[in-house]
C-alpha cells in the first residue's frame, strides 16, 4: 500500500469537514441530508483504506511500515516533524475507529430530528461537520508518530468532544457538561504537556520511536523517565476518565446519544489507553509508573462500577460502565507491563506485545459498548426518556433493539463465548499474576458489571411498559432536559427505523465474534508478543481446561446476572428495601457519586479557588496594587484635571503640545550633548 | 535610490491623518474614505515588505538612513529585521481593521479618524525606528491619540482610565528618557544596531542602572506585574477600535522594546536578573489568569487575560534562549491577532446587544450565529488550542524556556506557568458559555449579526490565526533570523 494512501485515511474526513462546514451551504436546504452522505462517504473511504492498511501491516516484516517524515518547524535545536507511525497498534486502532464511526454516522441519519428550539436549521450540517472533524482528529492522533503531533490531535478530539457534548447548547446542562469535560481533561493535559517539555529538555526529540530506543538503551531513565511516564498517564487519565478525573464523563451524556456511542465509549475515551500503549516503552522501564497505572486502573474499575449499580438513567449506567471498563484496560496495561518489567533482553516487539492485553479489550469494548449506547438511543427514540424507571416491557415492542442490547450486555458481562469474555479474561489473568490484590477487586467488578448491565436490561425490556416520558407541561427547564432529543414520540413505543437497526445488528455481530481473533493467540502475535499456539477449537473450549480462572470469572458474571434477575425481573428481593435497609449508607454514597462533584465544584472550585484564593488576588489587585497607584496618582490628579480640559480645545493646541515636548527633548540633548 | 518602503508605510497613515484634520469641509464619507485608503495603502506596502523580505538574511533590511540632527549624532534611521517586521505587518493589518471596525462611527468623525491614523503611524514608527531618539519620539506621540480616543469615544470611567493611561505611560517614559540619555552620554551613539553590536561599556553610570531605567517604561507597556493596573481600565473603557489597537499592537511595543533595547544592549545584566524577571512573568501568568476568572465584564475579562498572555512574552524573553525568544515574538503576533479579534468581537457583541455584563448575557448563539463562531475561534486560540496561533506560540515559548537553562530551577517556573493554560480554558469557556449558550433570551432578539463588512475583517483574522497555527514556519523562519543575532 503506497504511503500516500495512508495519509488519505486521515485526509478524507478532513475533506468532508471542510466541505460540510464551509462549502456545502449554498447547495442545500435545511432538510437536506447531503452533509450526512458526504461524511458517510468519506468515512467509508477511510474505513476501506484502513482495512487495506491493516492487511498490509499484517504482511509487513515486524508488522511495521516506515513512512517518511515532513519537517514542520525548525528553530535552533527545536525541530518538529509531521510523521506517521504505521504499526500493528495503529492499524488495529484505525479499523476500530473508522468502523465504529461509520456505524454511528449511519445511525445518526435516522436519529437526528429537527432541533425543537431552533427553527432556522436542524443542526444537521453542524452535527456532521463536527463528527467529521472528530473522526479526522482521532485518526490523526492514531497515526501521529511524535508526541507533539499526538498532543495536538489529542486537544482537537477534546475540542470536538466539547462541541458535541454541547451540541444542544441552548440547554444549560449540556453547556455546563461540555465546559466541565474540556476543563477536567485539560487538567490531565497539564501533565501530558509537562511530560512533553520534560522529555524534550532531556532528549531533544518528540519522536516516539526515537524515545523508545532511548528508553531501551537506558539514556532516558531514572526520575526523568518516571515523571515523564506519570505525566503522560495524567493526560491519559483525563481523557479516559480515570479516578480522580472521571467526573466529566457521566455529565457528558448530555450530548446526543450517537456522540456518546462514538466519542464517549468507543474512541476518544479509549485514546488514553492508546496513549499509554503508544508510549509503553517509557512505562516499562519504570516500575513506579506501571504500578500507578495498574492501581489507578484497578481502583477506577471497581469505583465506577459501584456507581453504575444505582443509576436510574440508562446512559449514565453505560457511562459508569465505560469508566469502569477503561479502568480494566489500564489495569491490563499496568499488570502486563509489570509482568515483563524485570525481564532482561526486552525488544521493541516484546514491549509492544505487552500492550496486546489492554488493547484487545479496547478493541472488543469498542464494539459492544457503542452497540449498547446506540441501543439506549433507540430506546429513547421509542420512549422519549432515558429514565429506566419509566420504561419496562420494551422487549416486545422493539425486538431488534432488545436482542442486540442483550447481546451487548452479555458480551460486556463477559459471558463465554462472546467478545468480552476473551478480552476480560486475559486482563484478569495478568492481574492475578502480577497484582493479586487488584485481581480480587477486578473479580468483584466482574460481578458488579454483570449485575448493573442486567439490571438495565430487565428494567428496560422486561415487565410492563411504564409509559415513557409523560407529556405534561412542567417548567421549561425540566422539559428541556428531559425531552432532549425527542419530539416525535407517540405513546405506543415502536421499533426504530431500519437505518438505525442496521448498525445495531452489524455491531452485535462483532460483539459476538470480535473476541475470536485472539482465541488462537493471533492478535497477540500480530501485536508482536508471542506466536499463535492454538487451533480455534483448542482455544474456544480449551480455555476452561487450563486453569480455574475462566470458570471462576464466568461463574461470578452469571451470579451477577442472576442477582439482577432476582431483584429486577422476578422481584424476590425488593431493590427499594435493600436501598433503605442495611445498605442505605452505601446506596447513598453510590448514588451521590461519592460526593466528588460536590467536592470539586462546591468546595475546591467555588470556595477555595474562585471564592478564596482568586478572590484574594482580585482584592489585592484592586485595593493594594491599584490602590497604591491611585494613592500616588492623587497628587498628580490636579494636573489630570488640566489635561481633561484640554480635550475640548482645538487640534492645533494638541499639535503645539507635541511640538513643545519634542523641542524640549532636543534642547536637553543639545545642551547636555 | 530604492523606494523607501518603511517611510511610506509610516507616513501614509500620517498623511491621511493630516488630510482629515486640516482640510476643511470634508463630510463623513470622505473622511472615512481617506482613512481607508491611507490604511489600505500602508497595509499593501507592508504586505509587499513581507513578501520581499529575504528570509535567509540575518540583520536589518529595508534600511533608510538620513542625517537628522548631526550635532547630537541623531539620524532618521529606519529598518526592519525578523523581529520587527512581523510586528510592523501586524500593526498595519490592525490599522486597516480598526478603520473597518469604526466604519459606522458617527461621533466627531473628523477627529476620530485623525487620531486613529496618527496612532497607527506612531506604533509603526516605533517598530521601524533604529535610532533611539526617533524611537522615543514615536513612542511618545502614541500617548496623545490614545488619550483622546479613550476619553472622548470611550465608555464607563473613561476620564479616569484615560488619564491613568497617560500618567502611567509618561511616568515610564521619564525613566526611559533618562535611560536613553544615559546610554547616549556613555557611548555618544543613538544607533540601535551599533549599540547592539558593540555593547555598552559601563562608564560613569552603572550598566544596571541604565538597564532598569530603560526597562521600566517597557515593563509598564507590556505590562509586567505589578505595573499592570492601567491596562484593564484602559482596555475596558476604550472604544472598540482603541481596545483592538491597544491590545493588538500597542502593548507589543513593550515586549519589542525589551528585546530590541533592554536585552540586546545589556545581555549580561539581563542574564543576571533573569530569575527575577521570570518570577514576575510567572506571577503575571498565573495571577493574571486567576484575576481574569473573577471578572464579570466582557471587555475587562479579555483585558485581564492579556496580563496573563503577555506574561508568557516576558517568560520567553528572559529565558534568553533562541527558541524561547522566538516563541515570545510569535506570542506577540499571535496575541495581537487573537486578542485583537476578541476585542473586536466583544465590541461588536456589546454594540449589538447593549449589554456587557457577563451575568446578563446569554443564548446569543441563536441570534448571532456568525459572531458566535468567530468569537469561539478567537477564544479557542486564546486558550491555546492546537492548529491556532495561540498553541504554537505558547508551546514554543514553554519548550524554549524549559530547556533554555537560563538559571537553575527555571523548569519549576515554566511548569507553574503552564497552570495558566489550564486557567485560560476556564475563563474562556466560561465566557463563551455565558455569552452564547443557554436558552435564547427575548431581550436580545433585536441583536443583529455580522454584516458583509464585518465578516470581511472577521474572516481575515480567522484565516491568519489558523494559517499561523497550521504553518507557523512562515513566521518563525523570519523571526529566528531576527532573534539569532541577539543571542550571544
Amino acid at each position: 500500500m503506497p504511503t500516500n494512501l495512508m495519509w488519505l485515511i486521515f485526509l478524507l474526513p478532513v475533506a468532508s469537514f471542510v466541505i460540510v462546514s464551509a462549502l456545502i451551504k449554498p447547495f442545500i436546504n435545511n432538510e437536506s441530508k447531503l452533509p450526512g452522505y458526504v461524511t458517510i462517504l468519506a468515512i467509508t473511504g477511510s474505513f476501506a483504506l484502513s482495512v487495506w492498511a491493516l492487511v498490509t501491516v499484517m504482511s509487513a516484516e515486524g508488522h511495521v511500515i516506515d513512512v517518511p517524515a515532513i519537517t514542520w518547524l525548525n528553530i535552533g535545536n527545536l525541530t518538529i516533524s509531521i510523521n506517521m507511525i504505521m504499526d500493528s497498534l495503529t492499524a488495529v486502532m484505525l479499523v476500530v475507529v473508522t468502523f465504529v464511526s461509520l456505524m454511528v454516522q449511519i445511525y445518526s441519519l435516522g436519529y437526528l430530528h429537527r432541533d425543537p428550539v431552533n427553527t432556522v436549521d436542524t443542526g444537521f450540517p453542524r452535527y456532521y461537520a463536527w463528527m467529521s472533524l472528530f473522526t479526522a482528529s482521532m485518526l490523526g492522533l492514531i497515526i501521529a508518530g511524535n508526541l507533539l503531533m499526538m498532543f495536538m490531535f489529542w486537544e482537537m478530539v477534546g475540542l470536538c468532544s466539547y462541541l458535541l457534548i454541547g451540541f444542544w447548547f441552548h440547554k444549560p446542562a449540556a453547556a455546563n457538561a461540555a465546559k466541565k469535560a474540556f476543563i477536567v481533561t485539560r487538567l490531565g493535559d497539564f501533565g501530558f504537556l509537562a511530560a512533553i517539555l520534560l522529555i524534550f529538555a532531556n532528549t531533544h526529540t518528540f519522536d516516539t520511536n526515537a524515545l523508545r530506543d532511548l528508553a531501551m538503551t537506558g539514556v532516558l531513565a531514572g526520575n526523568v523517565l518516571t515523571w515523564a511516564a506519570i505525566g503522560i498517564f495524567a493526560g491519559a487519565a483525563g481523557k479516559s476518565a480515570q479516578f480522580p478525573l472521571h467526573v466529566w464523563l457521566p455529565d457528558a451524556m448530555e450530548g446526543p446519544t450517537p456522540v456518546s456511542a462514538l466519542i464517549h465509549s468507543a474512541t476518544m475515551v479509549s485514546a488514553g489507553v492508546f496513549l499509554v500503549a503508544r508510549t509503553f516503552p517509557l512505562f516499562v522501564f519504570s516500575t513506579q509508573a506501571l504500578t500507578t497505572v495498574a492501581i489507578i486502573g484497578g481502583f477506577t474499575a471497581i469505583f465506577a462500577a459501584s456507581m453504575g449499580m444505582v443509576m436510574n438513567d440508562i446512559k449514565r449506567v453505560l457511562a459508569y460502565s465505560t469508566i469502569s471498563q477503561l479502568g480494566f484496560m489500564m489495569l491490563g496495561l499496568g499488570a502486563s507491563g509489570l509482568g515483563i518489567a524485570h525481564e532482561s533482553n526486552l525488544t521493541a516487539e516484546i514491549i509492544r506485545g505487552a500492550t496486546a492485553v489492554g488493547i484487545f479489550h479496547l478493541f472488543t469494548h469498542a464494539f459492544f459498548k457503542s452497540l449498547l449506547f446506540l441501543g439506549s438511543g433507540s430506546v429513547n427514540h421509542a420512549s422519549g426518556t432515558f429514565d429506566m424507571r419509566k420504561m419496562g416491557g420494551l422487549g416486545k415492542a422493539m425486538p431488534w433493539t432488545c436482542i442486540t442490547f442483550v447481546i451487548g450486555s452479555l458480551s460486556l458481562a463477559g459471558i463465554w463465548p462472546l467478545a468480552g469474555f476473551w478480552s476480560k479474561d486475559e486482563i484478569l489473568a495478568k492481574a492475578m499474576e502480577n497484582q493479586p490484590f487488584l485481581f480480587v477487586l477486578a473479580l468483584i467488578t466482574v460481578f458488579m458489571t454483570a449485575f448493573y448491565m442486567f439490571r438495565a436490561v430487565f428494567m428496560t425490556f422486561s415487565g410492563e411498559y411504564k409509559g415513557g416520558e409523560v407529556h405534561e407541561p412542567h417548567d421549561a427547564q425540566e422539559k428541556a432536559s428531559d425531552h432532549e432529543e425527542h419530539n416525535a414520540h407517540t405513546t405506543q413505543p415502536h421499533e426504530s427505523p431500519a437505518i438505525m437497526v442496521l448498525p445495531l445488528v452489524l455491531l452485535s455481530i462483532l460483539a459476538i465474534v470480535a473476541g475470536f481473533w485472539n482465541i488462537t493467540g493471533a492478535f497477540s502475535a500480530f501485536m508482536g508478543h508471542e506466536t499463535e499456539s492454538k487451533t480455534i477449537i483448542q482455544g474456544l473450549f480449551g480455555v476452561f481446561t487450563e486453569n480455574w480462572l475462566p470458570i471462576a470469572s464466568l461463574l461470578v458474571a452469571i451470579s451477577g446476572i442472576f442477582m439482577a434477575y432476582v431483584m429486577y425481573s422476578v422481584k424476590w428481593l425488593s431493590p427499594s428495601k435493600i436501598a433503605d435497609g442495611f445498605f442505605k449508607p452505601l446506596y447513598i454514597l453510590f448514588s451521590r457519586k461519592y460526593y466528588m462533584d460536590e467536592l470539586y465544584e462546591n468546595i475546591i472550585v467555588s470556595k477555595l479557588l474562585l471564592g478564596g484564593l482568586f478572590k484574594g488576588f482580585q482584592k489585592l489587585d484592586e485595593q493594594v496594587i491599584d490602590g497604591t497607584v491611585n494613592g500616588a496618582g492623587s497628587g498628580t490628579r490636579n494636573s489630570g484635571n488640566v489635561l481633561r480640559k484640554l480635550q475640548n480645545g482645538q487640534l492645533q493646541f494638541y499639535g503645539l503640545f507635541i511640538g513643545i515636548g519634542i523641542v524640549a527633548i532636543a534642547v536637553c540633548l543639545f545642551i547636555f550633548g | 535610490m530604492d523606494f523607501n518602503y518603511l517611510s511610506a508605510i509610516i507616513f501614509l497613515p500620517l498623511l491621511g491623518a493630516a488630510l482629515i484634520a486640516f482640510v476643511p469641509g470634508l463630510n463623513r464619507k470622505t473622511i472615512r474614505g481617506i482613512a481607508l485608503v491611507a490604511a489600505l495603502a500602508s497595509f499593501a506596502l507592508a504586505v509587499a515588505v513581507f513578501a520581499l523580505f529575504d528570509r535567509h538574511l540575518l540583520g536589518m533590511q529595508f534600511e533608510e538612513m538620513y542625517s537628522w540632527i548631526p550635532v547630537i549624532n541623531a539620524n532618521y534611521h529606519l529598518g526592519v529585521d525578523g523581529l520587527s517586521m512581523p510586528l510592523m505587518a501586524l500593526t498595519s493589518f490592525l490599522g486597516l481593521v480598526v478603520v473597518l471596525i469604526s466604519w459606522k462611527e458617527e461621533n466627531r468623525v473628523r477627529e476620530y479618524f485623525a487620531w486613529l491614523l496618527l496612532l497607527e503611524a506612531s506604533i509603526l514608527g516605533v517598530f521601524c525606528s533604529l535610532d533611539l531618539l526617533l524611537f522615543f519620539i514615536f513612542w511618545e506621540i502614541e500617548v496623545i491619540p490614545m488619550y483622546f480616543l479613550i476619553s472622548i469615544w470611550g465608555a464607563g470611567r473613561k476620564e479616569y482610565s484615560s488619564i491613568k493611561y497617560v500618567i502611567y505611560t509618561l511616568f515610564g517614559s521619564a525613566f526611559m528618557l533618562a535611560g536613553i540619555l544615559a546610554v547616549y552620554f556613555t557611548t555618544g551613539n543613538l544607533n540601535m544596531v551599533e549599540l547592539t553590536q558593540n555593547g555598552i561599556a559601563a562608564g560613569a553610570i552603572p550598566a544596571a542602572a541604565m538597564f532598569f531605567l530603560l526597562l521600566i517604561g517597557f515593563a509598564i507597556k507590556l505590562p509586567v506585574f505589578p505595573l499592570h493596573t492601567w491596562l484593564p481600565d484602559a482596555h475596558t473603557d476604550a472604544p472598540t477600535a482603541g481596545s483592538v489597537m491597544l491590545a493588538g499592537a500597542l502593548i507589543k511595543m513593550g515586549g519589542y522594546g525589551i528585546i530590541r533595547i533592554v536585552v540586546s544592549f545589556f545581555p549580561d545584566i539581563a542574564k543576571q536578573y533573569s530569575v527575577w524577571m521570570i518570577a514576575l512573568a510567572v506571577i503575571g501568568i498565573v495571577y493574571g489568569a486567576a484575576v481574569t476568572l473573577r471578572q464579570t465584564d466582557l471587555k475587562r475579562m479579555i483585558a485581564y487575560s492579556s496580563v496573563s498572555h503577555m506574561g508568557m512574552v516576558l517568560l520567553g524573553v528572559f529565558a534568553l534562549g533562541e527558541v524561547s525568544m522566538t516563541g515570545a515574538s510569535l506570542q506577540m503576533v499571535s496575541h495581537g491577532l487573537l486578542t485583537g479579534l476578541l476585542f473586536a468581537m466583544a465590541g461588536f457583541t456589546m454594540h449589538s446587544t447593549h449589554e456587557r455584563d457577563l451575568r446578563k448575557l446569554g443564548g446569543l448563539a441563536r441570534q448571532m450565529p456568525v459572531t458566535a463562531v468567530v468569537f469561539s475561534i478567537a477564544g479557542l486560540g486564546s486558550l491555546g488550542l492546537p492548529l491556532t496561533s495561540g498553541f504554537v506560540a505558547e508551546f514554543i515559548t514553554f519548550t524554549g524556556s524549559f530547556s533554555s537553562g537560563a538559571f537553575e530551577g527555571i523548569k519549576i517556573f515554566v511548569i507553574i506557568s503552564v497552570i495558566g493554560v489550564v486557567l485560560a480554558a476556564g475563563y474562556i469557556l466560561w465566557m463563551l458559555q455565558r455569552v452564547f449558550y443557554g436558552p435564547p433570551q427575548p431581550q436580545f432578539d433585536h441583536a443583529h449579526d455580522a454584516d458583509a463588512l464585518e465578516k470581511v475583517y472577521m474572516f481575515a483574522f480567522v484565516i491568519l490565526i489558523i494559517l499561523v497555527g497550521v504553518y507557523p514556519a512562515f513566521l518563525t523562519d523570519i523571526m529566528k533570523m531576527g532573534i539569532a543575532p541577539l543571542i550571544k
